[in-house]
């Protein structure tokens, strides 16, 4: 029997949960950096071992920590984030042009092959990569140069590049998320992109058909079938069959279309997963009730996971990298909350316990599965 | 012998118990402690100062002798007491919670 390693980012450190593959008890480490904001850290799909984290605070700036022993030991590696060039300006949020500037690290995505390249996606949004094990870091510049970026702008958390999804069937194919201008998608490692956001509608926005500018909060897909990708918008649940060509909403009767989260289960790509919040002012669930929605058809048909979380008094917020998958059988789902608890579910969603309960608010979630 | 009190979350992150020392060939000014603070310490680059620009961080502060010298030029001498090691160089979190 497997087992299981919780990686969890919060805003004063990082914290590893461990289990066996019946995730009754846990095992729980840290603070591992205590003191630090660390918004995201990930394990290589190719090495258990290598784990990369995004530690940062205001007063010290950005750090990149490496462990090469599944998280019990960690040595800082590169922490140079320089723009490729000279990097121009993006749309302030008075509308007047603002020079980019690096603030931090939002997500860092492993190669799914090599345990030395990985993906870092920054603040302001752009897409950075080492294939050094995370001892230097180069910028892919296709991106921040799309002639859209001139008109992205910042949204409440800043403009930030926070999704990177690599299609598993087609390495050349990278998509990423930016809040607030949307999915881009290149087909030729990062040189060039183009943006996937036909469908997407943003009511907030003077054209809400707009290419370029929504605040897109999550993206997933199942590596069985990457064309079809699913999507937490701001607001709105959407779903794409065509690789980010086209997208369609699938809220159906979700009690709220706002939230963060969207992940797919590990082995039925149907089965999703959301959290409803209740606004985009109101970052808490609706009617105080903690409800994970998973929809079995890919969408649109919505029921509401509710044994072991609170169903009442209940004002947390659950951000957009804080959920995640096992691959064991039956599936393990995991998120974590503004609150400190990290859930989880031993039996994909049906019923779920905490893990720890008063964590600092949490960042981030990742889950690696151990042979 | 330049001594150089860092603190807490960077002692901890350059594994340094109680002050950090350093051999400072030339002129002491913030730029020439800084580069041999960095030399032998490699993790603290981009921590208390830019990587490109070495202009120091917004919320970082450098005091020494009762004096803060976080806007004195990086190539300014240090006060005479820093340099000869009778007072550390003072490397401060700016007070602020979070």
């Amino acid at each position: 029997m497997g087992g299981v390693r919780v990686l969890v980012g919060t805003r004063k450190g990082a914290f590893v949960l461990t289990s066996d593959g019946k995730r009754e008890s846990w095992d729980v480490e840290g603070p591992h950096f205590g003191g630090w904001e660390i918004y995201h850290l990930k394990g290589s799909p190719a090495d258990d071992e290598r784990i990369y984290a995004s530690q940062s605070t205001s007063w010290f700036g950005q750090l990149i920590q490496r462990s090469d022993d599944g998280g019990r030991t960690w040595t800082p590696v590169g922490n140079e984030f320089t723009y490729d060039g000279t990097p121009g300006t993006h749309m302030w949020y008075d509308g007047t042009p603002h020079p980019w500037e690096f603030a931090r690290v939002w997500h860092l995505e492993p190669s799914l092959t090599d345990p030395d390249t990985v993906y870092a996606g920054v603040e302001d949004a752009a897409l950075f990569r080492s294939i050094d094990g995370g001892q230097s870091w180069h910028e892919l510049p296709g991106l921040r140069e799309h002639g859209s970026a001139g008109s992205w702008q910042p949204g409440a958390g800043g403009l930030c590049l926070h999704t990177i999804v690599v299609d598993p069937t087609r390495p050349d194919r990278i998509f990423v998320a930016i809040s607030a201008a949307g999915v881009f998608r290149t087909d030729d490692s990062g040189k060039t992109w183009q943006p996937m956001n036909r469908g997407l509608r943003s009511e907030g926005l003077p054209d809400p058909d707009v290419e370029v500018g929504h605040c897109v909060h999550r993206i997933a897909l199942h590596p069985s079938r990457p064309d079809v990708l699913f999507m937490q918008k701001h607001w709105d649940v959407m779903r794409s069959d065509d690789a980010g060509e086209s997208w369609n909403e699938v809220s159906g009767n979700l009690p709220s279309d706002f939230g963060f989260v969207v992940d797919v289960h590990a082995h039925e790509p149907d089965t999703i997963y959301v959290v409803p919040i209740k606004s985009d002012s109101e970052h808490y669930p609706p009617d105080g009730r903690l409800r994970v929605y998973r929809s079995k058809t890919g969408g649109n048909d919505w029921e509401a996971l509710t044994d072991g979380l609170p169903q009442k008094d209940c004002y947390l917020n659950v951000l957009r990298d804080a959920m995640a998958v096992d691959a064991l059988d039956p599936c393990g789902v995991y998120f974590g909350t503004s609150g400190g608890q990290v859930y989880a579910s031993a039996d994909a969603g049906d019923s779920w316990a905490p893990i720890v309960r008063d964590l600092p608010a949490v960042l981030s979630i990742e889950v690696q599965t151990l042979p | 012998m330049i001594r150089v009190v860092l603190p807490t979350h960077l002692r901890n992150l350059a594994h340094v118990d109680g002050e950090a020392t350093l051999d400072v060939h030339g002129p002491v000014t913030q730029r020439s402690v800084f580069d041999a603070l960095e030399s032998s310490y490699p993790m603290l680059r981009g921590t208390i100062r830019d990587h490109a620009t070495k202009k120091r961080r917004p919320f970082v502060r450098f005091y020494a002798g009762g004096e803060d010298l976080s806007h004195e030029p990086p190539d300014a001498l240090l006060p005479d007491d820093v340099a000869s090691g009778t007072e550390p160089l003072l490397v401060v979190g700016a007070m602020s919670g979070g």
